[in-house]
């Protein structure tokens, strides 16, 4: 072991290998808190962005004319407080359409594109009359 | 026609022959080591996409070797001369890849992808595809996790330089730490290649390995409380935000280690092919067919260094030590910033989490995921653990290029 220690061209000293260690570890850590910092500063960025967007949508009242039906109104509910459910990939609006004929229609889109559901995020279905 | 006489010449020119040679039965035992390597890629399936390739390059190198002329013999697959050459600076053919094409055989010429660092480079560019960056970018504390878990590179480089091994050779035996397969052989390709065997052995094995070395550890420092804890739902990402990502990383790191810049800016290239929208059709080449191709020749190229020569010394049994030593340590490291993160947020964050910064993705999450639910049934840590487990990546990516620099 020790014969194989020698003989071994070693080209740092502990020392240097000891500070090097510590000063590689500290650029990492630098490194990585500064990034954190800046995705930090453009998280919330949109996440401003996207609140005023939710307050924005929450006092729209939208009206949806149908072509020989009555016109139907309503007023779209702000959920945002709502915790998503574990592994939601996001919530979905849904127009005069049940909650089972949905979770259908969302299972056959995700087997025909080949995805995991929870990859797929639908933003709203309606119905089409 | 003498038949006996032209028996006896095929017999002679007959790899058969080797068996007989000098050395003949190193060359043997590096064969019975492909064997092995190739158990535990099919059966055990450890890694088994690289170390199945890895173990037939290695038996095909080894094979070689038993030729009439040995591994110079036109006919071998790989010619570790030729290399020595290309590398040795008095040599006329010292870096020309010239001399490599016109007299390599064919596992020479795949090995030039490894030693330019084309196919890390490629695989990363792969992995940016394949990879969500939402958890990370939900939770960007997730970052220091990343960091506190390369904590086993720079003790197992420190390691290695007690143990007697040059700079470079110790710089590329503690990125077996960063738990990163492509980044371990871009790095020792580029310092160390005559370790790269070993290595790239020692850092798939111990991947696959994570579900065993990781637990005992977890268990050992946290506590059944802290385990338990439940985290909250992380924030959803828009997409916006998760397009801008890779552009402001690849900026960041390139800019503060250039040397990083091959597999940072694939990564980041391949993960705005797949977020942009706009280019699902590379987005899905570079995830599927390009990244099995890269992994064809990386595997049999990296196998194909694991020559008798190089491999049957001493130095391998201290690489695969400090190899378990960095895994155990960047676990370790982890899982510490994971406590004080669980201390400073008044028990919110679960510090199971932080042993998910070494960058074996999915696996290290999964592990996270699974300790978690031991402890509480209802805990669902998946998503969170992913934060810290891409932050690995990018943290490994940084100890590469931070070794590279001062090494290089």
């Amino acid at each position: 072991m020790n014969e194989y220690i020698a003989s071994a061209a070693s080209d740092i000293t502990i020392a240097d290998a000891g500070i090097t260690a510590i000063f590689g570890y500290a650029v990492v850590f630098a490194g990585l808190a500064v990034l954190m910092a800046l995705l930090c500063l453009t998280g919330a960025y949109f996440k401003a962005k996207d609140k005023k967007a939710q307050a924005k949508q929450a006092e729209t009242v939208a009206v949806i004319s149908g072509s020989d039906g009555p016109t139907l109104i309503f007023k779209t509910e702000s959920v945002s407080d709502t915790p998503l459910a574990p592994g939601s990939a996001g919530r979905v609006k849904l127009y005069d359409v049940p909650d089972k004929e949905a979770a259908m229609i969302m299972a056959i889109v995700a087997d025909k594109m080949q995805k995991p559901l929870n990859e797929l995020h639908f933003i709203s279905i309606k119905e089409v009359k | 026609m003498d038949i006996l006489e032209t028996l006896k010449t095929i017999l002679g020119d007959s790899g058969f022959a080797g068996f007989f040679m000098d050395g003949g039965w190193k060359n043997l035992i590096m064969i019975a080591i492909s064997c092995v390597l190739l158990y535990l890629g099919i059966v055990k399936k450890f890694e088994p996409l690289l170390l199945v390739g890895i173990a037939f390059g290695c038996l095909l190198a080894n094979v070689s070797n038993f030729f009439a002329d040995g591994a110079s013999s036109a006919d071998a697959l790989y010619h570790p001369e030729l290399w020595e050459a290309f590398l040795d600076e008095s040599s006329e053919y010292y870096h020309s890849y010239g001399h490599i094409m016109s007299n390599g055989g064919l596992l020479d010429i795949l090995y030039i992808g490894v030693k330019t660092g084309l196919y890390p480079s490629l695989i990363f560019l792969g992995i940016g595809a394949m990879t969500d960056f939402g958890p990370l970018l939900a939770n960007p504390k997730s970052l220091l996790l990343g960091a506190a878990a390369q904590l086993g590179v720079f003790l197992a480089f420190f390691g290695a330089i007690m143990l007697g091994f040059t700079g470079d050779e110790a710089a590329s035996i503690g990125i077996i730490g960063g738990a990163d397969g492509p980044t371990a052989i871009f790095l020792t390709g580029k310092l160390a290649p005559h370790l790269l065997g070993p290595i790239a052995v020692a850092a798939y094995s111990y991947m696959a390995l994570i579900p065993m070395i990781q637990p005992p550890l977890m268990r050992l420092l946290t506590t059944e409380k802290e385990r338990s804890v439940k985290m909250e739902q992380s924030r959803q990402v828009s997409k916006a935000e998760k397009i801008v990502f890779p552009i402001i990383v690849a900026l960041f790191v390139i800019l503060l280690l250039p040397s990083t810049a091959p597999l940072i800016g694939c990564l980041m290239l391949g993960n705005l092919w797949k977020e942009c929208g706009v280019t699902g059709r590379l987005s899905d080449t570079v995830q599927n067919a390009l990244m099995n191709i890269v992994t064809v020749f990386l595997g049999i190229s990296v196998g194909a260094t694991m020559v008798a020569s190089t491999f049957l010394k001493l130095q391998t049994l201290y690489i695969v030590g400090l190899g378990l030593l960095a895994f155990g340590f960047s676990t370790v490291g982890g899982l510490l910033i994971g406590k004080v993160m669980y201390k400073l947020s008044g028990g919110k964050i679960n510090p199971l989490i932080g042993s998910a910064g070494v960058s074996a993705v999915p696996m290290a999450a999964r592990v996270s995921q699974i300790e978690g639910q031991k402890a509480n049934p209802s805990n669902f840590l998946l998503m969170h653990a992913m934060g810290p487990n891409v932050a690995g990546v990018i943290g490994s990516a940084i100890a590469a290029g931070f070794l590279l620099a001062v090494f290089g």
